[in-house]
């Protein structure tokens, strides 16, 4: 056979070969080391010099151009093979995929709001300070300044456990103001602290619940005045409600363990229903109770009136909740509706900071 | 507390209009609640009837005309009531006029064929009185065309103060009156004290103040005889009053001491002579005794509540109510007016025990104005004279000993030290003087005396307070707090920030924060190791919230069924706050807990394409126990795994994580199936608890520099074993074998199958293990792993018996 022959034959074969299998066996057959191709090359050897300087040129360029359309075909047929399982490989990608668990999370309003209060505190340069919920008779009022059988503690509503055996009856304290004494007990002033935590009082409806949560400030120095408190808290009611301004009103009141005693309206406007916007409107919202520490407070807590002064306020963490973030009744605040821990629960990376926006 | 308008102008000349006062009311610490400016009555007008025809097509209704006084033509008006006639003049109300009594804004109507324009009101559709027989009859002379709410004096608005228990001097129109004029808005016109009222003779009914070897509960008796007087309804005005602050007319003698107990914050009692037994005397309650007041109900006392006692026995409740049996009624002609002091502590005891509220009780426990006991007896006596004549007898007085004010030394510095505002020596002299306090002495240091009538003030910052309200707390400017010289530190403890990396943690591995209450049902409680006495509460808000919970799992258990009983049953829920192992505060626990119900996996829960959820089971629960360890910064490389929980677990399906022998860090599982059964809760579902505060404290560290990282140079290997041991040897003891076969050449084993079976053999299983072999020195020879893996098989037959499987 001819080269020319032998040439037409072996690129037939190649560019029939469907598969790397057939590629591989035309391959063997011309190239294989009794491949038809092979054989020629060798027949080289039996040649004489002048015959050899036609044919050897002519064998090797037989023998590249069949070994340069193997390759050729070999990835022709690679490719189709990758686009033939790429085909197959095709899946459904509008199938849903499962929600990762810190998406599926929900932290309570009630600690978000916690953790916003520390982050505008900590950056006033306050310390959370916390006590116990099972308190004393003496912690929660009489150091606070109710003298026994005074009508300001039944306006409390005060749940009580059963007497001891030396007739001292332990209670569920109504307020986080014992946490003042606590800390006066602890540490010298100057003391700036905020006290966040449990409360409790016999009273259930939309607005009240028998647990609820308040957070309490307390500044001790030997100058912090009335006007300082004005500031601190109009400043926090700007950062917690995120406004650029808000107008309060102070109005004088009465509570056993300040004096003067205040309470705080905040103006807001009401109109939208289920909703509330701060810094605007003409209603007036009570949203906390404050005052100078009272002298004997300060006495009780082992200071000296005419040394140290200072300030307290409490506000509900439940009420400034609702009043922000729009929930409307405070009883399914403890219901563990996973409803509702859904549609008003914070994502557990939603951490609250300064630098980046309380909520976000 | 309640007042009219009219009422507070009776004291004060003021020209300042509603709005001002009751802004002013509220800046000076009388918060004003409500007011009513009686707006729904200013549309009706007086108006004529000009003829009355009957209804052509209804027996009972009349066709009116009215003349409205507008100079327009007659109205027609259909009306129903039997008194409608020509020439009656009443209320009228024009179409649009909402009718408060029935609700309802008028239109116009037609009424059996007829029009009709308008209406005519009784006295119920305007919600003046329960009458409804006809419509409003007014006097002849009434002025058509105008208002008739303020012709017959309805227009009064009410203000509604909502008192602070500091201010017993504001329980008085009186004393609102002398607030707001100390306060710049007019002058206060009412003297102090009456004239006192010239007696024809002594009383003839004495009083004794009684108490024996125990401490007077009185501290003052007021008494005096009015003879013939003529009892009866009470005019008008005074009727209206009462009315408009929500009191009910009885008759002039009584009606005259409710009057007082507002006007000027003084109780008063008056008994029917005739009623009485011989002479009265003051003194505690037998014990037992009873009384039968003036409510009609009959109340048993003790010896340590106070009475007005005649010849009979205990007639009324001192300071809190009076007797019934002595009462004043129509037929009275003599009649005795009280005006007493009582001890406020013991009113307020009295009251709070037997559960009566009065006005009287409400004024007596803040502390009523010791001065004013006699000027209020005059006061009363000059009432009833003017209402209802008669001759009065001198007044008798027993026990008063005079009020002796207690003097406070005030620097007026203490104005600017506590508030920051700056006020005048002369001016914080004025305000108080204005107040009533006794100012003795000048310049920056004032002698005060505080007046009668404000028990509350006993001290420096009493009286800042006092200048600090009149001159208005808005005068006072915000001034910014010190901030501190450098950056701020940490603010949390360690255990707010376990707290809060708790909360994080089980948030971030799907589960959502639940807040439930600290009291639980006493079952519950008792389920869970609770129970204990001294965590009952004596008056829980409700049977089911009586016992603090000594473990959060009840109530996160009970949320999940809840919620399972909505329909969503795929619940997982965790709680990070308080249990309570006993009543004082080192026993108040900081706890993370956590539940999950149906398939509420970490990966999600319920059926999915790609594989469903499996139902939540004792190993959950153990991955959320140890994520809380290792978010509080629990050492949990070297946690230990106990098997079994307490009682409220599935035995065979719970674990305690403890920390060294003694240190109980955590429990998780699957509940105990009558533990589900007692809290009627299905399954399935499991729980973990982690006591944060068991977690200890870390060591300070001089350097926050993270420890070298040594990195090994050679490869690293894994090689499988697999153990046949009983079935009982954990597969804890495995691993731990096996990690001390070689602590310096195996970094670790995990367990990839656990296998049980009749090819294994009865009550054996097969547990595979993986061992990472990281070569430290040099690259290990067959020879080396052959060694290496001997030493591994030996160990483990030496700790735990078991086998290398064949």
């Amino acid at each position: 056979m001819d080269i020319e022959t032998l040439e037409h034959s072996l690129m037939a074969e190649i560019a029939a070969a469907s598969d790397e299998a057939a590629i591989e066996a035309v391959r063997v057959s011309a190239l294989g080391k009794k491949g038809s191709v092979s054989e020629l090359l060798k027949s080289l050897g039996a040649m004489t010099p002048e015959q050899r300087q036609t044919a050897g040129p002519a064998i090797n360029g037989l023998k590249a151009r069949v070994t340069e359309a193997l390759t050729a075909r070999r990835s022709e047929l690679r490719d189709v093979a990758i686009t033939a399982r790429l085909a197959a490989e095709k899946v459904d990608v509008t199938l849903p995929v499962r929600q990762s668990p810190a998406e599926r999370g929900r932290i309570h309003p009630i600690s978000q709001v916690i953790d916003e209060i520390a982050a505008i505190f900590g950056d006033l340069g306050f310390a959370i300070a916390e006590g116990p919920d099972i308190e004393t008779d003496y912690y929660n009022f009489t150091a606070l300044n109710f003298p026994e059988g005074h009508p300001a503690r039944e306006m409390h509503d005060t749940f009580f456990f059963r007497p001891d055996g030396k007739g001292e009856r332990k209670l569920l304290r109504t307020h986080t103001s014992p946490v003042q004494i606590r800390t006066m007990e602890a540490q010298k002033p100057p003391i700036r602290i905020v006290i966040p935590g449990k409360t409790y009082r016999q009273d259930s409806d939309a607005t009240h619940s028998p647990m609820f949560h308040q957070v309490e400030g307390l500044v001790i120095d030997k100058t912090a005045n009335v006007a300082n408190m004005k500031w601190v808290l109009e400043e926090f009611c700007k950062a917690f409600f995120e406004v650029p301004s808000v107008k309060m009103r102070f109005r004088p009141s009465f509570f056993p363990f300040t004096e003067p005693s205040l309470e705080v309206d905040i103006q807001c406007d009401r109109s939208r229903p289920g909703e509330v916007r701060f810094g605007e409107g003409s209603d007036w919202m009570e949203i906390l109770g404050c005052g100078m520490v009272h002298p004997n407070v300060l006495r009780f807590g082992g200071l000296d009136p005419d040394e140290f002064q200072g300030f307290a306020w409490g506000m509900g963490i439940d009420r400034i909740a609702m009043l922000k973030y729009g929930m409307p009744d405070l009883r399914a605040f403890f219901d563990a509706d996973v409803r509702w821990l859904q549609h008003y629960g914070f994502r557990p990376l939603d951490m609250p900071t300064l630098f980046g926006g309380l909520s976000g | 507390m309640k007042l009219t308008l009219s009422w507070l102008k009776d004291h004060l000349e003021t020209d300042a209009s509603l709005d001002e006062i009751v802004g002013r009311l509220t800046a000076i610490g009388l918060e004003v609640e409500h007011v009513d400016d009686k707006a729904a009555l200013k549309p009706f007008v007086i108006a004529k009837v000009l003829t009355a025809e009957k209804h052509p097509d209804a027996d009972k209704l009349r066709v009116l005309t009215v003349d409205t006084g507008t100079g327009a033509a007659p109205i027609q008006v259909v009306c129903g009531a039997p008194n409608a006639r020509a020439g009656l003049i009443g209320a009228f109300a024009a179409p649009g006029t909402y009718i408060p009594g029935i609700d309802t804004t008028l239109g116009v109507g037609t009424i059996r064929g007829v029009e009709s324009r308008g209406m005519m009101c009784s006295e119920r559709e305007l919600q003046i009185s329960d009458e409804h027989n006809g419509i409003i009859e007014l006097p002849e002379d009434a002025p058509v065309g105008t208002s008739f709410a303020s012709y017959v004096h309805l227009d009064d608005p009410v203000i509604e103060i909502n008192l602070t228990p500091n201010r017993p001097d504001a329980t008085s129109i009186y004393g609102i009156a002398r607030d707001l004029a100390a306060a710049g808005l007019g002058t206060l016109k009412t003297p102090y004290a009456p004239e006192p009222v010239p007696g024809d003779g002594p009383c003839p009914v004495t009083v004794t103040l009684d108490f024996g070897e125990t401490p007077s509960l009185c501290r003052g008796f007021a008494l005096r005889l009015v003879r013939g007087v003529k009892n009866g309804p009470s005019p008008k005005w005074l009727q209206q009053r009462l009315l408009a602050i929500g009191l009910r007319p009885i008759n002039a003698l009584v009606d005259i001491t409710n009057y007082i107990t507002f006007d000027r914050g003084r109780p008063l009692h008056v008994y029917d002579l005739r009623k009485l037994s011989g002479d009265l005397v003051v003194r505690r309650a037998r014990d037992g005794e009873t009384v039968l007041a003036l409510n009609e109900r009959e109340y048993t006392l003790t010896p340590d509540m106070c009475v007005i006692a005649d010849a009979k026995g205990a007639d009324s409740i001192a300071g809190v109510m009076g007797g019934e049996h002595t009462g004043c009624d129509e037929a009275t002609t003599d009649v005795l007016i009280e005006s007493a002091l009582w001890e406020p502590l013991n009113v307020a005891r009295t009251g709070r025990e037997l559960g009566i509220v009065t006005d009287a009780r409400y004024r007596f426990e803040r502390g009523v104005d010791p001065e004013f006991m006699v000027p209020g007896l005059e006061l009363a006596t000059h009432m009833v004279l003017d209402l209802c004549g008669g001759t009065p007898s001198d007044a008798t007085v027993e026990g008063y000993q005079g009020y002796e004010p207690k003097p406070i030394v005030f620097p007026v510095t203490e104005v600017k030290r506590l508030t920051g505002l700056e006020v005048e020596p002369a001016e914080c002299r004025d305000i108080l003087e204005r107040l009533g306090f006794g100012v003795v002495s000048g310049g920056y240091l004032l002698d005060v005396r505080p007046p009668s009538w404000r028990p509350d003030v006993d001290g420096k910052a009493d009286l800042v307070e006092e200048v600090m309200r009149i001159t208005g707390v808005d005068a006072i400017a915000p001034q910014p707090l010190a901030s501190h010289a450098a950056v701020n530190g940490k603010i949390l403890t360690t255990l707010q920030i376990r707290t809060r990396a708790a909360k994080r943690a089980l948030a971030s591995r799907g589960m959502m924060e639940a807040v439930t209450w600290s009291f639980i049902p006493a079952k519950h409680a008792e389920l869970f190791g609770g129970g204990q006495p001294e965590l009952k509460l004596a008056n829980p808000i409700a049977a089911d919230m009586s016992d603090m919970r000594p473990s959060l799992l009840p109530g996160l258990v009970a949320a999940a069924q809840r919620n399972a009983d909505r329909g969503h049953g795929e619940v997982a829920l965790f709680e990070v706050s308080g249990t309570y192992e006993g009543d004082t505060s080192d026993r108040q626990r900081r706890v993370a807990a956590g539940v999950r119900r149906g398939t509420a996996t970490l990966d999600g829960a319920g059926r999915h394409w790609a594989g469903n959820a499996g139902a939540v089971g004792v190993f959950d629960a153990k991955a959320d126990a140890i994520a809380a360890l290792e978010a509080v910064g629990a050492p949990v490389d070297r946690l230990q795994i106990e098997a079994g929980g307490p009682s409220w677990y599935h035995p065979g399906r719970s674990g305690t994580i403890k920390l060294g022998p003694k240190v109980v860090l955590g429990t998780f599982g699957e509940f105990h199936p009558k533990t589900l059964e007692a809290l009627d809760v299905s399954g399935p579902i499991c729980g973990f608890e982690v006591f944060v505060d068991a977690v200890p404290e870390p060591k300070a560290k001089p350097t926050r520099t993270k420890p070298r990282l040594d990195l090994s140079p050679f490869q690293a290997v894994k090689r499988d074993f697999a153990f046949v041991v009983d079935r009982a040897v954990e597969a804890g003891a495995l691993t731990r074998a096996t990690l001390a076969a070689d602590k310096k050449l195996v970094a670790g084993v995990s367990v990839f199958d656990v296998f049980e079976g009749a090819s294994i053999g009865d009550g054996k299983k097969s547990v595979a293990l993986e061992v990472s072999i990281q070569p430290v020195d040099k690259t290990l020879t067959d020879e080396d792993f052959e060694a290496l893996g001997k030493r591994i098989v030996e160990n483990v037959a030496k700790q735990t018996g078991g086998v290398l499987r064949g």
